[in-house]
């Protein structure tokens, strides 16, 4: 089976998601022209990345009846959306969230749960963390979604594993940063580097997309990838330069490569369960 | 002591600062630019990103001498000119600064200084409306962090491409982007009086205070460690304690809080709001 995916590489206006949304309304519709079957949005595509207090008056709920949603799950029933937003919830905390659209249904919401409140960042500040890594069904086989700081730690991707996905949908806004006389940015060296390395690791397809453009003096450096299940880069989008680049996925790869090197079927999970539980609840050996 | 390499890619500062500046002026409606050009390094490498970026037509170049400014200076603001192909002006400020000069007859260096680079920033501010372009700076990394700079005075703009570059890595990137050697060559210098330079000034030397600035900085390091790792520490402490003190330089004026919401403490919101 074939999966043509697009990574949609864009920038956004910073606080405007009715801006935004025709944006992604109007690459969705060229992308299934294109032939995509599924179209990645970066973390917080609809609502610009550096939010503080615009936070609250951007938020929405993904549903039906939403005005932001309503033409998205429109939208979607010619073509699979993964959508960044800032998401509402019942009891008005905001969550840095993303959504898997397709056949005018949402059919995963996954709410970021690492927020970076350090350095230039400051998310924790303005944002509830996220309490759930799952993974789940879409027509293409099992996926789940990471936003940026999540895939920075090691236990999301490798529960995703556990839970079932194939398809590591990764999505970031992540400002360059890390200039010396390599010919990349250091932050673009780190986040390439895991990518590839959880490709590998869980032999799985990890596509990534991050967006481009600047928020004062911020920028986003691009270079959206895809890995194969035996690691290899399978597209890369260029720096910094705004675009959607499609990638042709065979996903019969997992199969080759897992019969080469089984990998998942050798994961000892109970072992990981037992020491888990070991070392998180002995005084002397929790670090 | 082991050298410290502040080495950067070029292209991809170039690459990142020429985007910039046509983001951050595009953005705001502008599409033009009003530079400073004091023939010395800064303000041309500012200069030169800023053509690179919204085309020589687009920007305006400054010079603004003094009586006593070294004829080399608006020499070498002409080659860059030349090179870039960006629109210029003459505004001489003597006229305007020696009065109050006069009427302040025993005024030092640094306050005549401060109001020559004072009355700079008014001529490129009205200069800002008159051509319809936003201010660009032409500060970097060590002035700003030894607060070598006049407050609201040469460190005034709209946006500042260079702040993060070091004197050392901006000397790189002058090179890559072609300002003429002249300009590369000279002592760095202020020019608010004959035979001033910055490193005279200073007293140490761009390439060491770079060094030790990218360690306490960049990389993190307690003075204590600087001073294990080979610098003078006497000249530690001196830089330590120069960037303490000119904080104020680098932040806007702290507001007194009064109500829940306060400007500076939890009114938040980048500039780029909604742009």
């Amino acid at each position: 089976m074939r999966l043509t995916l697009g990574l949609a590489q864009i920038n956004t206006v910073l606080g405007k998601p009715e801006a935004n949304l025709e944006k992604h309304l109007a690459l969705a519709r060229q992308a299934a022209q294109d032939g995509a079957d599924l179209l990645i949005f970066p973390e917080l595509s609809l609502t610009g990345y550096v939010l503080q207090d615009l936070t609250a008056a951007v938020a929405h709920r993904p549903q039906a009846d939403d005005p932001l949603f309503q033409p998205l799950l429109e939208a979607s029933r010619k073509i699979d959306l993964l959508v960044g937003f800032v998401e509402e919830d019942t009891r008005n905390r905001f969550y840095i969230a993303a959504a898997y659209l397709s056949k005018g249904e949402v059919c995963h919401v996954h709410r970021k749960v690492y927020l970076p409140t350090y350095g230039l960042f400051d998310e924790g500040r303005f944002f509830a963390w996220g309490d759930a890594i799952q993974a789940f069904e879409t027509r293409f086989g099992r996926a789940g979604i990471l936003i940026c700081e999540d895939f920075w730690h090691a236990s999301p991707p490798y529960l995703l594993w556990l839970d079932g996905a194939d398809l590591f949908l990764f999505t970031s806004a992540s400002p360059g940063r890390g200039l010396n006389s390599a010919p990349i940015l250091e932050s673009a060296r780190w986040v390439e580097h895991i990518n590839h390395a959880y490709a590998s690791l869980f032999t799985a397809f990890v596509a990534h997309t991050n967006r481009v453009g600047y928020e004062d003096g911020l920028n986003f450096w691009g270079g959206s990838t895809v890995f194969d299940p035996n690691g290899e880069l399978i597209v890369q989008a260029p720096y910094f330069e705004e675009g959607v680049t499609l990638a042709e996925l065979d996903l019969n790869q997992l199969h080759r490569t897992r019969a080469r090197l089984p990998l998942l079927r050798d994961e000892r999970t109970a072992l990981v369960q037992r020491e888990l539980n070991r070392i998180l609840t002995s005084r002397t050996s929790g670090r | 002591m082991k050298p410290i390499d502040l080495t950067i890619n070029t292209d991809l500062a170039r690459r990142i600062l020429t985007g910039f500046i046509r983001s951050e002026i595009t953005r705001m409606g502008f599409s033009r630019a009003v530079i400073g050009l004091s023939g010395g390094i800064d303000s041309a490498v500012s200069c030169f990103l800023a053509a690179e970026a919204l085309g020589g037509q687009n920007v305006l170049a400054v010079r603004m001498p003094y009586r006593t400014s070294s004829p080399d200076s608006l020499e070498d603001a002409q080659k860059v000119i030349d090179a870039t192909g960006v629109q210029s002006l003459t505004v001489e400020i003597t006229p305007m600064v020696e009065p109050l000069f006069q009427r302040f007859p025993d005024m030092d260096n640094m306050r005549r200084g401060n109001i020559m680079a004072r009355q700079r920033m008014i001529i490129l501010y009205d200069q800002s409306a008159a051509f319809g372009g936003l201010v660009v700076g032409t500060g970097n990394k060590t002035e700003i962090l030894l607060g070598y700079t006049t407050l609201y005075g040469d460190s005034a703009c709209a946006l500042n491409p260079i702040g993060d570059l070091y004197k050392t890595q901006l000397r790189q990137l002058a090179e890559a982007l072609g300002v003429p050697e002249s300009i590369r060559r000279k002592a760095p210098s202020a020019d608010l009086w004959a035979g001033q330079t910055d490193e005279g000034e200073l007293g140490y030397t761009y390439a060491e205070v770079d060094q030790l600035l990218y360690l306490l900085v960049d990389q993190r390091y307690t003075p204590q460690e600087c001073i294990e790792a080979g610098f003078d520490a006497s000249f530690v402490h001196k830089v330590v304690d120069r960037m303490r003190r000119n904080q104020f330089k680098r932040i806007l004026p702290p507001i007194a809080k009064l109500s829940n919401r306060t400007i500076g403490y939890d009114f938040l919101y980048l500039r780029d709001w909604g742009t």
